[in-house]
């Protein structure tokens, strides 16, 4: 396989994640104080190039048959997650994602809170949301990053995709001074769904001894039919979408968790 | 520290089982099935898999549509 839909896939997913991590950023930073929020961000991008400097490494150790099962298998798993929450958004019985009113959520709690500070970090709170924020949505690409990149043994090109992704938002952001959200977040996060499944189902099959029909190719079979019955889901849920939806934001029965897979 | 290492595990469970952990569950099986079939009777089931999973996310799909608000 070339390592085109590799680069592709890990762009996309990440640039989902750091469209999100940007806006509790500029929420931390803007609201409260820009020096705690880099430093919150500094500590969580070290920690980040902590987890990928000895997990990167020490996946690529185990056999290829055993990464495949094993990372197949969590990628499949990660996938079917951010898949059910992107089909239930896009069937209405989720609300869609919105980077706007979370920014405004973010403002809210950020004004709310009060002034503390601890050693050399002079605002808490800005510190304290910057790093979870940036942590969280980091180890999402890291993910990502070293599943992707070690079952293909090119984890160079998975790092491109996702140091692409994030500079284009980073930089983006710093134009706009804004969060970004005009970016077709919920279309994205459901592509990044259908491509984790895909490929997770792949690997996984090849982990537990499977033989693709058409090898590598298979993939090319794959990705359209997750993506086809995906969209049926999203037909048979319209289906039975609560009443009084219509021309209205869809309020939401399903109850759960914010949760990090999207 | 046990409340640390709470959270820590709950965190995990999160980012990788998410909402539905019959998904993990049925995925988890599906992986090991395939491995018998392919190993011990010799079947090519390289379309178990697929089918597991479409019929997990049907599954959960069904299951967080039909709960009473």
């Amino acid at each position: 396989m070339t390592a085109l839909p590799l680069v592709l896939t890990v762009f996309v997913a990440c640039a989902v994640e750091a469209v999100e991590a940007l806006t509790i950023v500029l929420a931390a930073g803007l609201t409260r104080q820009w020096r705690s929020t880099f430093q919150g961000m500094a500590a969580a991008l070290v920690m980040l190039a902590a987890v990928v400097g000895v997990l990167g490494p020490t996946i690529t150790l185990l056999p290829l048959g055993v990464l495949r099962l094993v990372v197949g298998a969590l990628l499949a798993i990660f996938g079917l997650q951010w898949l059910r929450k992107a089909i239930l958004r896009a069937s209405g019985h989720k609300a869609l994602h919105d980077e706007a009113s979370a920014y405004l959520r973010e403002v809210a709690a950020a004004k709310a809170a009060p002034v503390s500070s601890r050693r050399w970090v002079s605002d808490w709170y800005a510190f304290n949301l910057s790093f979870k924020g940036v942590l969280l949505e980091g180890l999402e690409v890291v993910f990502i990053v070293i599943t992707f990149g070690d079952n293909q043994r090119n984890l160079g090109a998975a790092v491109i995709g996702a140091a692409v992704a994030v500079v284009a938002v980073t930089v983006t952001g710093i134009a706009v001074r804004a969060p970004l959200a005009r970016v077709p977040e919920n279309a994205m996060k459901f592509l990044v769904g259908i491509m984790l499944t895909s490929f997770g189902t792949f690997w996984g099959a090849e982990g537990a001894g499977v033989t693709w029909p058409g090898g590598d190719a298979a993939l090319l079979v794959i990705v359209p039919v997750v993506a086809v019955i995906s969209l049926g889901y999203v037909a048979w849920l319209r289906r039975y979408r609560p009443a009084a939806r219509l021309g209205q934001p869809a309020r939401t029965p399903v109850a759960e968790s914010g949760g990090v897979t999207g | 520290m046990l409340r640390a290492l709470k959270s820590f595990g709950a965190f995990w469970y999160d980012f990788v089982i998410g909402d539905d952990w019959h998904v993990a569950a049925i995925v988890v099986a599906a992986l090991g099935l395939t491995a018998l079939l392919t190993h011990a009777a010799h079947v090519s089931a390289w379309w178990l898999i697929p089918l597991a999973a479409f019929a997990a996310l049907a599954w959960s799909l069904h299951r967080a549509t039909s709960r009473k608000p």
